[in-house]
């Protein structure tokens, strides 16, 4: 897949509408336009609090995006497992529970073991500011704390999930 | 361009520049007359003739987090400070039936709330607090027989008698489906724990309120105020009915029946909405059930300030919110009230939040003068028009929920669920777009702020988990295995006969079985919920 146009995060959801016209194989005659970002979306542990997961389902729903929500009550493994069977190309994961640190520690580990290094972790949550600097430490790819706008949140997750399929190709 | 917004309520009600008596049917003579007394029916003006003169709403600041021996440390805090009732707060493993050994619970034990494993754990929560002289309140749902059972335990081994605990258990199953998302079992067994617990405090439990019906948490998970009354009113009804249809009498348990609602920032829209949940109970109780006194039709409830109009940015503007909600509360007349900590949108507050909260409410109460006559705002040409509204909107809107079912059914197909999940998502875009302004977030904004105040965020301490699971584990291998076992297979055996499985719950308690015991025959029986999808 080459790069073009504005940028991978342009491309993969304005490609939606102006399909090109299909070739003599019934494909389009310039290939397949490359897919909309996938990003998958879950709640690992046992908190409930998601309504901003939900906001950022919607709103990346409108921006294009295919998003696999997963949901309550996910386990690390099980939220790598399903990124890697659905072909995320980002996994974003909510907490406001407080739990944010292990469990951002476990997913990451469960991404190694699962050999899923190349799709990037992002969480959103009650984070403290000394917490988000400690989860980047750890390996996750950005943190958008409670008080984030959803316009930044948005397009910072669909820059990122653009990027890896990228890099992924 | 878009057109200039129409001045609306938070909820979408237009707003005239001026109100008059036109504004009200029939004019302010029908007004009086269809208002009556604080006190009277339909309790529009309060649901007691004196109200703050009587007697000051409840102080109830929600806490609870650790191993109990903290929170029974923070509850002590709060008695000394001049709280005059408690309100747990218990971890996520806790409300979800895991005990703290558990690999379920690893990163949340004592995290949100306290972990209670065991009665042991209960009865040292309480350790040295008088439980006939304080109400408690409890902040459980999908495992409240369970808790409530070790909670009785606790006090038997206190000494003190069922009859004489006050206090409330949220027990309220349908708003975890709708917002809360602490569920465990499917709707209809989860409605038949609830009535379990009616039933059994109805006989045992006089001075307890078996289950609080809230919409507070479908208002904080993004509905608006109409919704807000409409979903509990709707989940109140269903209740009722599940109640009715186990032979208990409308006369005998709805006058413990209490409510909690929300109290945001719109301060004449929440004053309005809590004196039109008072009128509409009254309808309902009256019209639809046949209440036949006054205190099965009067509506009471606790407040709580609401946690998502407060913002990480210039934490300190969150005093200033909770105050005016705090406020609001009080001139709608709410019978206890939790004021949230200025720093919660970071973490646990710290102790010096909730000082200043308990403050809050202190200063409402003693120097602001507002509590010297009941209903202060009743005959306010803007007020009592929005109390109509609402009142009239959120009608339409149980009639709606009716359509689907009712609450249970609505509820068990998704629907309102995406009613809040979308109104949270344009709430968030009105947000982005600068259309609902936030002071300090999208006007008046300081980059600098939100870092600065969160220098010394409150901590869990990391070993609490561990402490607290070993606990358990040595008081497990220290039960009478052949009394522990009886006490479950009996408890087994009620939940499956049908029968209230409040007396096997507390036999178990009593025999050392741990809440994760208690929920797995639960499971076992009934099995677990998964949501539908979000759209």
């Amino acid at each position: 897949m080459s790069p073009g146009g504005s940028g991978p995060v342009q491309r993969s959801w304005a490609s939606r509408d102006g399909r090109p016209e299909a070739g003599p194989s019934g494909l389009p005659a310039g290939g397949l336009p490359p897919r909309p970002a996938r990003i998958l979306l879950a709640k690992p542990g046992l908190d409930g609090h998601d309504r901003g997961l939900k906001v950022i389902a919607f709103g990346l729903r409108d921006a294009g995006a295919e998003v696999i929500y997963l949901g309550l009550r996910q386990t690390p493994a099980s939220i790598v497992a399903a990124a890697v069977a659905e072909d995320a190309d980002l996994i974003g994961i909510s907490v406001l529970s407080g739990a944010h640190l292990p469990l951002a520690r476990q997913i990451l580990a469960q991404r190694e073991e699962q050999g899923a290094g190349h799709i990037p972790v992002v969480i959103g949550g009650t984070i403290p500011p000394e917490h988000a600097d400690a989860l980047r430490a750890l390996g996750v790819e950005a943190v958008y704390p409670v008080g984030s706008a959803l316009p930044d949140v948005l397009a910072g997750l669909l820059a990122l999930a653009g990027t890896a399929r990228q890099g992924a190709a | 361009m878009t057109p200039p917004r129409d001045v609306t309520t938070d909820s979408g009600i237009p707003v005239a520049i001026v109100y008059t008596g036109d504004d009200l049917p029939g004019g302010e003579a029908a007004l009086a007359r269809r208002l009556g007394r604080p006190g009277e029916p339909p309790f529009t003006r309060g649901p007691y003739p004196t109200m703050y003169r009587g007697q000051l709403w409840t102080m109830r600041q929600f806490a609870g987090y650790g191993a109990p021996e903290h929170t029974n440390e923070r509850f002590r805090f709060l008695l000394a400070q001049g709280q005059n009732a408690l309100s747990v707060a218990f971890d996520l493993p806790t409300q979800l039936g895991y005990d703290s050994p558990d690999p379920m619970a690893a990163a949340e034990v004592g995290r949100v709330g306290v972990a209670i494993d065991t009665a042991a754990d209960m009865a040292d929560v309480f350790a040295g607090i008088p439980l006939d002289q304080v109400s408690v309140n409890f902040t459980i749902n999908a495992t409240a027989p369970i808790i409530l059972a070790t909670y009785l335990v606790a006090a038997e081994r206190a000494g003190v008698p069922y009859r004489a605990l006050t206090g409330t258990l949220q027990n309220d199953i349908l708003k975890e489906f709708l917002a809360r998302k602490a569920y465990l079992y499917p709707p209809g067994p989860s409605l038949r724990l609830v009535t379990d617990v009616v039933e059994f405090s109805s006989r045992e439990l006089p001075r307890f309120n078996p289950i609080s019906i809230t919409g507070y948490h479908a208002r904080e998970a993004g509905c608006d105020a109409v919704q807000e009354l409409a979903l509990t009113m709707a989940s109140a009804a269903a209740y009722c009915e599940a109640f009715l249809a186990r032979g208990l009498g409308f006369d005998a348990f709805a006058p413990r029946l209490s409510f909690h609602f929300a109290t945001t920032l719109d301060l004449f829209e929440e004053v309005a909405k809590l004196r039109a949940a008072r009128r509409i109970w009254y309808r309902v109780a009256t019209e639809r059930f046949g209440a036949s006194t006054p205190a099965a039709a009067r509506l009471r409830f606790f407040s709580g300030n609401s946690g998502t109009t407060l913002t990480a940015q210039q934490p300190l503007n969150n005093v200033i919110r909770s105050t005016l909600q705090c406020l609001g509360a009080v001139l709608g007349g709410a019978q206890s009230i939790h004021v949230m900590g200025y720093d919660e949108a970071y973490e646990i507050p710290t102790e010096e939040a909730v000082t200043l909260s308990l403050r809050t409410q202190q200063i409402i109460a003693l120097e602001s003068g507002v509590t010297r006559t009941a209903d202060p705002l009743a005959g306010s040409y803007y007020v009592e028009s929005l109390t109509d509204e609402l009142e009239a909107r959120a009608t339409a809107l149980m009639a709606d929920i009716d359509a689907l079912g009712g609450a249970a059914a609505a509820i068990e197909a998704g629907v309102p669920q995406r009613w809040i999940a979308e109104s949270a998502y344009r709430a968030e875009q009105q947000l982005a777009t600068g259309e609902r302004p936030k002071v300090g977030v999208n006007v008046y904004a300081d980059p600098g702020a939100a870092a600065e105040a969160a220098a010394a965020p409150f901590e869990v301490d990391p070993m609490v988990g561990e402490r607290q699971a070993a606990r358990t584990r040595a008081r497990i291998a220290a039960r009478d295995l052949r009394q522990h076992i009886s006490a479950l297979l009996r408890l087994a055996d009620d939940t499956r006969a049908g029968r209230n499985v409040m007396p096997a719950l507390i036999g178990a308690a009593r025999a050392g079985a741990t809440v994760g015991e208690m929920a797995d025959v639960f499971r076992d029986a009934f099995g677990e919920f998964t949501e539908p999808a979000p759209w």
